[in-house]
């Protein structure tokens, strides 16, 4: 069985969306996922750090953090941030939800997150930080 | 990312390059805007042909331009998608107010 694990940490800057889509999926790649499956992964963590970066430190300096986990043919992102929290996680998921509306958002960024990965778990706390769990289950490799 | 703007009669053909991300969405809808405001323009059409990445900040740019150029009667037309951004497309409903075109000559001809 296969088993490897990585972290890594950035300021939340824009910048720094591809550069984690990036770093995640060339993680992802050991496990020979199709082109389809990583660009869910890439599209997923996009999501995650842009809402870190957005909502959680709303443009301020902060760190975010992404620890990956590889265990057989599933792969465990988790993206975590330092920010002021999400006061209503169940509202924060509905489509077209957004607290930020005059960013032009459209409120579509977990439900991105839950249309391409198998598992979708967010902790927040008020000023705290938010954690987002996110699990994607490959296709088993026929060769 | 890289953008171009050509405009025939009053469609302006925006074509993106590359990731329409959070990062890339400004600059972007800016240098859009700028081309509506400046040009007499009545509708958009983006040809995504060699846009390899979207996430929501793109829903979110397409559904901003197409409020934008819909106040003064016009459309929004998407040519030349890739299956990866048409999913992002579906997935939000994009198509309930964004008319998909296999090349510029359909939806110039149909808007």
């Amino acid at each position: 069985m296969m088993k490897n694990s990585m972290k890594v940490e950035f300021m939340s800057k824009s910048q720094n969306e591809a550069f984690a889509r990036v770093v995640v999926a060339s993680f992802a790649s050991q496990l020979d996922p199709t082109i389809e499956e990583l660009a869910d992964v890439k599209t997923a963590v996009s999501e995650a750090v842009t809402n870190a970066i957005i909502h959680g430190y709303e443009g301020k300096d902060g760190t975010v953090s992404i620890s990956c986990r590889i265990e057989d043919r599933e792969i465990e992102i988790i993206v975590e941030d330092n920010g002021k929290g999400i006061e209503d996680v169940e509202q924060a998921r509905q489509p077209l939800y957004t607290s930020k509306p005059e960013l032009e958002r459209s409120g579509m960024g977990f439900t991105v997150m839950e249309t391409f990965m198998d598992i979708i778990e967010i902790e927040s706390q008020k000023d705290v930080g938010t954690k987002v769990r996110m699990v994607k289950r490959f296709a088993s490799c026929e060769n | 990312m890289h953008i171009q703007f050509e405009t025939i009669q009053n469609h302006l053909i925006v074509k993106v390059d590359g990731e329409l991300d959070h990062h890339t969405a400004e600059e972007i809808r800016e240098e859009i805007d700028k081309q509506i405001d400046s040009k007499n323009i009545k509708n958009i059409i983006f040809d995504l042909k060699d846009m390899y990445f979207m996430d929501s900040s793109g829903i979110g740019v397409v559904i901003g331009r197409y409020k934008k150029v819909q106040k003064s009667g016009g459309q929004a037309a998407v040519i030349n998608m890739n299956k990866r951004v048409e999913r992002i497309f579906k997935m939000s409903g994009l198509f309930n107010i964004v008319k998909k075109f296999e090349n510029r000559n359909d939806a110039i001809e149909s808007l």
